[in-house]
């Protein structure tokens, strides 16, 4: 039963009253695709779909589902815009399993015994965990891995027996003893599993039946240097073996051991089976329709089955003969489903099986004729297996056109090769597989049908057109208009790439330039200031500054000769590099011209021109008597007081004269200057962690309050704020910062490119398990990097985003020091921690820069005579427009000084106001 | 009034100026970096460019209403001196006052987007500010009593 079927679409009945009904059984990911793609398009609004989902909640990115161990939080694996599910015409019944279909009435009906009629059913039941038949598979201790439900019972058991583990020990303290792990499956999700079981502490040891381990995807070869790779993990690997059986525990009466066909056994506390999927058929079976031979509902390549008005799409079609369990191309299927209901002829383009594992540290991917299938294929090879790496190329007779390719350790090449399938490739095949910098790798130019974000299905002509026909001129805007990269990101280099290719081609201009007197960016300005060794602007700028072409004005004199004296985009640049090389204070001689508005005080100005004052308070932590002494300066000044984000204090309504009076006081009692104003390390924000919580693992506020003490005072090209806390509750929500440092029971996992804000990022994970040295010094290079090569108020999700190879290759450089510079980047920071003086305390021992903080330069105590405020919830604010009108006119009526000297309150004066 | 010459340091007719009042010391002030004063009791900002002239705008950014110019980031676009507001970063001309770039955003009610400027003289090395302020070209119409 496949090819097109006669009758095409299905069309609105004649004379129908309002929009069809269409019936989505399944709440997966492909039913989301499908909806998605329907909205989209049904512009008339000729449907209405009502989605039934068994799990209770919306369909999730189950791609990502190990994802959950770290974050622990559903909504992190949400999909798509979560306000589809409030668009009128779709109605989602969550909990509400159908569970039968009338293919003659034209009714499902669900759990709780209500008929729903429907014009279309599209079954998008997906697959279950698949149990082999192993006597003891039911035992307690056995999961499978495929809902969150599963993973949430998973770490539930694991955390249980870790602390039925936990022995006390007669000496004091405990002792742990490890929870065993084994993994049945050595496939994509057992690798997965195993990750995940790792993740939460256990141990892990994978067993794999074939010969080795994903051996649908890659070959032998490959498979040896995946073992060594995934062992490197802590991760054992058993293959070869057949489990026999699984043998209770005679004390627990949970699952205790794992008996193998060659005699072998493992004790384990928990076993997860990764062994494959079976289509979830059972409606499609009771209601009649086809079954394949291995399962799932028949298709033709329309995805429609023999019923014209019953589809199936996603794991549960068997199309083309065979189900897929991968999500793209039932995602294809989705959109060929929503293209014919509105009336189109899509047909299903084939599955894309191309599949690429992201488990921490571990690089496989395959696409392609993995196997060299093809007659007369030829497989070059390129192995090293001190690295773990092993690289395939399958290519046809005449070693010319590319059919598919293995990637084990290196899967750089994958993103430009994948789309290539089928084409020839370009000059030598060999320099594709040599390691960077090894060979010179031609530049691939993709055909405009080849694909190249499989996840959206989006081809290179798309991301080529959103450039030359809708005028996207970056890669944010290339990706909002095309969807590209928008789902897993793996195919985000190659965006760019096209992007930049396709920009240049149209002669648009990518530029760097910082602005009209800098041609550089600020990486490449770091870099030229850092090997030239200046220390001024003016060197700066005489050096490397444009020079424009002499204009000349009618009467011939030349009116522009030299590259000008800088702006506020370009000075506050230089400013950062030269702090960051450590130049002394920010307010030494030219360099004082150079600070934006808030450096320029080194306070923050607020709207009426006054400032705001923030001490330092590292971590949070603070005294008693602290906070007394912050209480008192403020109430002495009269300054209105907020508890920042970052647990710290603020102090609003300074004027430039106040501000040296204000810090003398601070200073003298023992605090320093919080850089709230700068581009530059704010806060490290932390929980109360193990000193006092009952559940915290380890001292939060003691690493952030030495990681404020080592950083502050750093100075980056956007702001930094750090978080650390002290378990995986996550209570100083470390991953919406920059950096994120969350405590496990054996030293600290590291995220980072998080940020709140206008476009807020949740942290990535950059590395686990760290001690407190390694944790510091590989915050120290991440740090220290980003100084050096980010682009101006580019914060650091943007910079990993934008970092050609994302965050895998920052790793490299970061963890593995693949570029050589880790002692360069060691040295700078131990340099800053070094150089480190508090900048106030500089200031006010300083009469020739203290004179600056004058009100007036013929009047330096004179306040400024145009502020006015109002007291409200017994505090200050700045008068609005309004209310200086309203009590200029009241006193001009009492027959008062309309003009009144000095910042005044003028109104709701209950408060005394010395200022 | 005649149109004068928008370099106020130069060319300013004393009769347009009136008075001249003394101010500080040109030492007192650093290249590039403003200061406010009060002249004749109105708010000033000063800036000492490379070249050793000092020019004078107002004190008030239009685009916030705070009195904050003097702290602004001086520079060059096209070569001619300018100065940022520092509040929204509008570029304002040092030389008229002119607001080259209004950043997207538009003047408080009742004030101006150009700045005054006052004529400035610097005489054995004394900074002198004219008591009344200078009378750009009329590129855009300037409303003195927005002030």
């Amino acid at each position: 039963m496949t090819g097109p079927q006669p009758d095409p679409a299905p069309h609105p009945a004649p004379g129908a009253a309002g929009p069809r009904h269409l019936v989505v059984v399944g709440g997966g990911m492909v039913a989301q695709r499908l909806v998605e793609a329907l909205r989209a398009r049904d512009d008339a609004g000729a449907w209405r779909i009502s989605v039934f989902a068994e799990e209770p909640r919306k369909p999730y990115d189950r791609v990502a589902l190990t994802s959950y161990f770290s974050a622990r939080d559903p909504e992190e694996l949400t999909l798509g815009d979560p306000a589809l599910w409030d668009d009128e015409l779709v109605t989602l019944h969550r909990d509400c399993k159908v569970t039968e279909i009338d293919r003659q009435a034209r009714t499902v009906t669900d759990r709780l015994g209500r008929v729903h009629a429907y014009d279309e059913l599209v079954l998008a039941t997906g697959s279950s965990a698949a149990m082999p038949p192993i006597p003891g598979n039911e035992l307690p201790g056995v999961f499978v891995y495929r809902t969150i439900d599963d993973v949430a019972a998973l770490r539930g058991w694991v955390e249980e027996k870790r602390a039925s583990g936990e022995v006390a020990l007669r000496e004091g303290g405990t002792f742990e003893r490890p929870v065993r792990g084994a993994v049945i499956g050595g496939g994509l999700l057992g690798l997965e599993a195993a990750g995940a079981l790792k993740a939460l502490g256990a141990q892990a040891t994978v067993i794999q039946f074939g010969t080795h381990m994903m051996d649908a995807q890659i070959d032998l070869g490959g498979g040896q240097a995946l073992k060594r790779l995934i062992n490197d993990m802590g991760i054992a690997v058993r293959c070869s073996s057949a489990t026999q059986e699984m043998k209770v525990s005679r004390t627990t009466g949970h699952v205790g051991r794992l008996d193998f066909g060659d005699g072998g056994r493992l004790d384990v506390d928990v076993v997860v089976v990764a062994t494959g999927v079976r289509p979830r058929d059972e409606l499609a079976r009771t209601a009649g329709l086809e079954i394949g031979a291995r399962g799932g509902a028949v298709v033709d390549l329309g995805c429609r089955t023999a019923d014209e008005h019953v589809w199936a799409i996603g794991e549960v079609a068997c199309i083309e003969g065979r189900c897929i369990g991968l999500v793209a191309p039932g995602y294809a299927m989705a959109e060929v489903v929503a293209d014919r209901l509105l009336g189109g002829e899509a047909t299903f383009p084939g599955a894309d099986t191309a599949t690429k594992l992201k488990l921490q540290g571990v690089d496989v991917a395959s696409f392609g004729d993995a196997f060299a299938r093809t007659e007369g294929a030829m497989e070059l090879v390129y192995a090293d297996p001190v690295a773990g790496v092993y690289k395939k190329l399958v290519l046809s007779d005449d070693a010319r056109t590319l059919l598919g390719g293995v990637f084990v350790g290196d899967a750089t090449p994958y993103a430009s090769l994948r789309p290539m399938v089928g084409a020839e490739l370009p000059g030598d095949p060999g320099a594709f597989l040599l390691p960077e910098g090894g060979g010179c790798a031609p530049a691939l130019e993709l055909p405009d049908d080849a694909t190249v974000c499989s996840c959206n299905n989006v081809s290179a002509g798309t991301i080529r057109g959103a450039v030359t026909e809708h005028g996207c001129t970056d890669l944010a805007g290339v990706k909002a208009c095309t969807k590209a990269g928008t789902s897993c990101g793996s195919c985000l280099p190659l965006v760019k790439k096209i992007t930049t290719a396709e920009l240049t081609r149209a002669g648009v201009e990518v530029s760097n330039a910082l602005c009209e007197h800098f041609d550089m960016s600020r990486a490449q300005l770091f870099d030229a200031v850092r090997v030239a060794d200046l220390h001024t602007f003016s060197e700066i700028i005489g050096r490397f500054g444009r020079v424009p072409e002499p204009v000349a004005d009618t009467e011939g004199a030349v009116l522009v000769r030299d590259a000008g004296r800088g702006c506020d985009i370009c000075k506050p640049v230089v400013a950062s590099v030269l702090a960051s090389l450590g130049n002394g204070h920010i307010l030494d001689g030219e360099q004082a011209t150079l600070q934006d508005t808030n450096d320029h005080v080194m306070a923050n100005m607020q709207k009426d021109g006054t400032y705001s004052v923030v001490p330092r308070v590292p971590g949070g932590e603070i005294t008693p008597d602290g906070l007394l002494v912050i209480g008192q300066v403020a109430k002495d000044f009269g300054l209105y007081t907020k508890i920042t984000g970052g647990q710290r204090i603020d102090m609003f309504g300074a004027r430039i004269e106040q501000l040296p009076h204000i810090w003398r006081r601070l200073v003298e009692h023992g605090f320093e200057s919080g850089h709230a104003y700068g581009k530059s390390l704010r806060t490290v924000k932390s929980c109360v962690g193990s000193t006092w919580c009952r559940f915290g693992v380890q001292d939060s506020v003691g690493m952030a309050v030495e990681l404020e003490l080592r950083y502050r005072g750093l100075r980056s090209p956007h702001k930094l704020k750090l978080g650390v806390s002290g378990c995986a509750r996550e209570c100083a929500e470390a991953r919406g910062k920059d950096v994120g440092v969350i405590a496990t029971d054996k030293g600290w996992n590291m995220y980072v490119g998080g940020n709140g804000g206008f476009t807020p990022r949740h942290a990535q994970l950059l590395a686990e398990d760290l001690t407190s040295e390694e944790l510091i010094r590989t915050i120290d290079r991440f740090l220290m990097y980003y100084i050096r090569t980010a682009d101006r108020l580019q914060r650091t999700a943007a910079w990993v985003e934008d970092f050609e190879g994302g965050l895998d290759a920052i790793r490299e450089v970061i963890l593995e020091d693949s570029l050589g510079i880790g002692a360069d980047l060691d040295a700078a920071m131990v340099g800053h921690v070094g150089a480190y003086e508090d900048e106030w305390r500089a200031v006010l021992e300083d009469p020739e820069k203290l004179r600056r903080f004058g009100s007036f330069v013929n009047a330096p105590a004179e306040p400024d005579p145009d502020l006015a405020y109002v007291t409200e919830r017994g505090q200050i604010r700045p008068a609005t427009a309004a209310e200086r009108a309203a009590a200029l006119e009241s006193a001009r009526a009492a027959g008062n000084d309309p003009v009144p000297a000095g910042p005044v309150v003028i109104a709701g004066s209950t408060l005394e106001v010395r200022r | 009034m005649s149109a004068v010459s928008h370099a106020p340091s130069t060319g300013a007719d004393p009769d347009d100026v009136g008075e001249w009042e003394r101010i500080c010391l040109l030492r007192d002030l650093l290249v590039e970096r403003g200061v406010a004063a009060l002249v004749g009791g109105v708010q000033v900002a000063l800036f000492r460019l490379p070249g050793d002239e000092v020019r004078a705008v107002q004190q008030r950014d239009p685009f916030s209403g705070a009195n904050v110019m003097s702290r602004g980031i001086v520079g060059t676009r096209g070569g001619v001196p300018t100065v940022a507001g520092p509040m929204y970063k509008q570029v304002f001309d040092l030389a008229t006052g002119r607001c080259l770039d209004k950043v997207g955003f538009e003047p408080v009610a009742g004030l101006a987007e150009d700045l005054v400027t006052w004529p400035v003289e610097v005489r054995a090395g004394v900074v002198h500010v004219g008591a009344r302020p200078a009378v750009t070209v009329p590129a855009a119409d300037v409303d003195l009593d927005a002030r």
